[in-house]
């Protein structure tokens, strides 16, 4: 493992930004929630402009009926002609009568809903009560104006958390929604290690809930899960600091911190992950060739960032520029953080054309944003990444980490091989 | 409240954006919370932009709300007139701002923004939909820079209508201006598409408008008729027979215009050769906006041959016409934005291929039903490299191509009949000229997987007099009939024994309907 750096960006100073943000709203979340929670349905009561954001944000018009929608607020309903709340009710019935196999209802609050101060708590406390309990009605919001992209799982999950039984043993609790392959992998090797009972937040399914109590401890496998942590906490789980499990170096930390914690021996633990973190250092070997060297810019998107450009800077060779997080939680992402080596310029939040002028004078060798920015700055010479891949593909574990690494590489060697300028 | 899976139409301010995307030196300041910039991509990855819209979001958030929302959007409308310095600019609300009620047209008429026109746009979120959006911001920025003026010397037009993100909008301008040259005229501006605000202040030169697209451009260019007195075109030159309506629209205008060469024009010589006789009669559905449904329709039935078994639009503001225009096919349109009763609605017709948008296409998938996409809401398969108009002659001709292209063909489709048990060349294999792996039959392979086209299962299921059902041995028969032709035969076999009160349906009924409805 090599060493922690002389002076990380730990205590390097943030510059914190405000002003126009291209960004997803918390919404965007229900694309991968919906699918992790096999059983669930995430109600949106908004607008029409939610509804026309969970179709365009990932082009996700491949299932014939999914498991969300929008209850799309009208006139009446915002000039009070119409209770709301009744409105609401029928839906919900209507809903559930057509979908017998669901068993947990997200009720999930937007911009729109959170002006008006339509209570959705009330409303899924009472749904509750009618069908209990055969389906669970919870809400949260993924509005803008409270949640940027990924704080939608957080807020999901926070949401979830007084509702989950009361453990009372010592217990291991995963929270952040992972690709069910990955999962897989990370439950092998906590089990070749001699843990077991371990439980996952959010479960695939609903009856499968994970316990919560005062010996439980919780590692976090996502970086913005600020609020469900401070649920968690609030009913009595410990918090497992470690980075994050991203490439061979976070995953190996993230793991010895869960295996320390869980009584697992030293040499338990390299002969588990022995195998793993070699084949896990061939992968990003592959790829780090064309990333060594190269320069890396983050605008704000997943608050992946952080850990991302740990991995980048410290297995794949690369220099970061600028890491942008929208949102920098300290107390989760501070491991990553310590191990950065300093240099980069760390944002907060964002002003969007401020930062791009940031980007176009570093003119960075790939520059990691959103998909509304990638195509102008491909055209400006920039060659970019989109984030949002980076939370649609799997990427964490050992598994994945050649992945990752691949994901970066990607568009370099395309530069590269594309032959379009006229012969000379 | 209404339930909503997917949307045909975005929220009026992406019609807004849709406008100011189009046009060059507009700028947009979008009262709006985070996350509303999700409406970007829409132009940077579906349509491929190489830069990002002119707009600039005010991005607001709760801790905001109640506070300084209000300065947020002066400090925002500041700093993109600063930094953008466009000739003009638009303002307005997204549906939460719209809830805040901070007046940012209001706020931004009394600003000292260099003396730029200032446009301020109302469009109400929680009523409209993104083609009222463009139409309204549209006709708003005409009805501002606009003016009377002295005509241009030589016979000259505007085009009206084309947009950012629009179904084939790029092309069709193309195709259209060429024709236009054909005829010796030229175009005075097109907007919003291309278009400055410099360029739409001498709107009033020319001396009639081309209306393109009816959905965005009508409400200017009744304005247009009315205060600058230009004419404007009622045909939408779809198709071999609408595009000849367009010219003889255009001379009847403009005297001075000429016959355009029809030199390039395949699709009547196409339709009429042996080859599309399979074409014959082949029952379609239409759905889209209602421009493209209503010019499609009339392609489908005159100048390729098909029925037209169904059709609609998604826009609620063109009903009048749409159900007009269904009467003339004797149907009844199909109006809505609820595309769960589209799916229905198909269903029922049965038909052997639908012309719609990305939805039908799912609806088509899922029921086993060809589509071809004819119309907007667009996907990034609508925004091909290569020159594909669907206006003019070359936009017939890319008609022709794109609609045949779904349905198996000519002695194709023969050999299906004939050798329809064979475990190779049967229907489920799809059509040869497409990809995917041919699968094998679902008799062959044992059991019976739930296929959307199967037509097995509980028949029908109501009950009552009126009940029909299929014997086995008739139903096994039915299943020998290709697909694309299956659900046609079905229908018309009960329809058949219901008008009969025959309560069972045999091999013979089969026949018997087949002999009767017989073409």
């Amino acid at each position: 493992m090599p060493k922690p750096p002389a002076t990380g960006c730990g205590a390097a100073p943030v510059l914190k930004e405000r002003g126009q943000r291209e960004v997803f709203c918390g919404l965007t979340g229900i694309i991968w929630l919906h699918r992790k929670m096999q059983d669930a349905f995430f109600l949106v009561v908004g607008s029409r402009t939610c509804a026309h954001l969970l179709q365009s944000a990932a082009g996700v018009m491949i299932f014939a009926e999914p498991r969300f929608a929008t209850a799309i607020l009208e006139e009446t309903d915002l000039a009070g002609l119409a209770d709301a709340q009744d409105e609401l009710d029928n839906q919900v019935a209507q809903l559930l009568a057509r979908r017998p196999d669901i068993r947990q209802l997200f009720l999930v609050g937007s911009c729109p809903s959170e002006v008006i101060k339509l209570d959705l708590g009330r409303a899924a406390e009472r749904l509750s009560a009618v069908h209990a309990p055969h389906v669970r009605v919870l809400n949260y919001s993924g509005s803008g104006i409270e949640t940027t992209f990924t704080e939608g799982e957080d807020a999901c999950l926070a949401a979830m958390v007084p509702a989950l039984p009361e453990a009372n043993a010592k217990s291991l609790l995963i929270a952040g929604a992972l690709p069910d392959v990955v999962e897989d992998q990370m439950l092998g090797l906590l089990r070749a290690m001699g843990i077991e009972d371990v439980a996952c937040l959010p479960a695939r399914r609903a009856d499968d809930l994970p316990a919560v109590g005062p010996d439980t401890v919780v590692a976090l496998v996502q970086p913005f899960l600020g609020e469900t942590l401070a649920a968690l906490t609030r009913r009595g789980a410990r918090h497992i600091e470690a980075p994050l499990p991203f490439g061979d170096e976070g995953t190996t930390a993230w793991l010895w911190a869960v295996a320390r914690e869980m009584g697992v021996d030293a040499n338990t633990f390299a002969r588990v992950t022995e195998a793993p973190r070699a084949r896990a250092r061939r992968a990003i070997a592959a790829a780090s060739g064309t990333l060594n060297g190269k320069s890396v810019f983050f605008f704000p998107d997943s608050q992946l960032e952080i850990p991302l450009a740990r991995f980048l800077t410290r297995e794949c060779g690369m220099d970061a520029v600028e890491v942008g997080a929208p949102f920098i939680h300290r107390a989760i992402v501070g491991p990553d953080l310590d191990l950065l080596p300093e240099g980069p310029t760390i944002s907060e939040g964002q002003d969007v054309d401020k930062q791009l002028d940031r980007a176009r004078a570093a003119r960075p060798d790939l520059t990691v944003c959103g998909l509304g920015l990638a195509n102008p700055l491909e055209s400006e010479g920039l060659t970019t990444k989109w984030a949002i891949e980076l939370v649609f593909t799997p990427v964490h574990f050992y598994e994945q980490a050649g992945d990752l690494a691949g994901l970066f590489a990607r568009p370099l060697r395309r530069k590269e091989k594309l032959r379009l300028e006229a012969a000379e | 409240m209404k339930l909503s899976v997917w949307t045909y139409e975005g929220p009026p301010h992406v019609g807004a954006m849709r406008v100011a995307t189009g046009m060059r030196g507009l700028h947009y300041v979008l009262h709006a919370p985070q996350g509303d910039t999700y409406a970007d991509l829409l132009f940077t990855m579906i349509e491929r932009r190489d830069r990002r819209p002119p707009v600039t979001y005010t991005t607001f958030q709760a801790r905001d709300l109640g506070s300084d929302t209000a300065d947020l959007f002066r400090t925002a409308c500041e700093d993109a007139v600063a930094r953008f310095r466009p000739e003009a600019i638009i303002v307005g609300a997204s549906c939460t701002a719209e809830l805040i009620q901070d007046d940012p047209g209001g706020m931004a008429e009394t600003m000292d923004l260099g003396g730029i026109p200032v446009i301020p746009l109302e469009l109400p979120s929680y009523q409209r939909k993104e083609n009222f959006g463009a139409d309204e911001t549209f006709y708003q920025v005409v009805k501002r820079l606009a003016q009377p003026m002295e005509r241009t010397a030589r016979p000259t037009v505007n085009i009206l209508g084309p947009t950012g993100l629009g179904f084939r909008h790029r092309d069709d301008v193309a195709e259209i201006t060429g024709l236009l040259a054909d005829m010796g005229i030229e175009v005075n501006v097109c907007a919003p598409m291309g278009a400055t605000p410099a360029d739409i202040a001498r709107l009033g030169a020319a001396h009639a408008n081309v209306l393109l697209y009816p959905e965005t451009g009508e409400t200017a260019a009744r304005w247009c008729e009315k205060t600058l007195g230009q004419p404007f075109t009622k045909t939408v030159p779809m198709g071999v027979g609408a595009t000849r309506d367009f010219i003889a629209e255009i001379r009847a205008m403009l005297p001075d215009a000429l016959a355009p060469s029809e030199a390039g024009l395949r699709l009547p010589w196409y339709s009429a050769s042996v080859d599309s006789t399979y074409l014959t009669g082949k029952r379609v559905f239409l759905f889209g906006d209602a421009t493209h449904v209503m010019a499609a329709a009339r392609i489908a039935r005159d100048e390729m041959g098909f029925e037209v078994c169904g059709m609609g639009c998604y826009n609620r503001e063109f009903a009048r016409p749409m159900r007009a225009a269904a009467k003339e096919y004797g149907l009844s349109a199909l109006i809505t934005d609820d595309y769960l009763e589209v799916e229905r609605a198909i269903e029922d017709a049965a038909p052997e291929m639908i012309l719609g948008t990305q939805m039908e296409r799912h609806i088509g998938k899922r029921l086993g039903i060809p589509c071809a996409v004819i119309s907007a809401p667009v996907h990034v398969q609508d925004f091909p490299a290569r020159y594909s108009p669907v206006m003019g002659f070359e936009g017939a001709n890319v008609i022709f191509d794109t609609w045949v292209h779904p349905l198996v063909m000519g002695l194709e489709e023969h050999l299906l009949h004939m050798f329809r048990e064979d475990f190779e060349f049967h229907d489920a294999a799809g059509p040869s000229h497409h990809g995917g792996k041919a699968v094998a039959r679902a008799e062959d392979a044992g059991g019976q997987p739930p296929d959307p086209r199967s037509i097995s299962g509980p028949v029908m299921e109501e009950t009552g007099a009126d009940v029909v059902t299929w014997l086995a041995e008739a139903e096994r028969e039915l299943k020998k009939i290709p697909f694309f032709v299956r659900g046609k035969a079905r229908r018309n076999t009960e329809t058949f024994a219901a008008e009969r009160g025959v309560r069972e349906i045999s091999v013979d009924t089969l026949y018997e309907a087949k002999a009767h409805y017989a073409r």
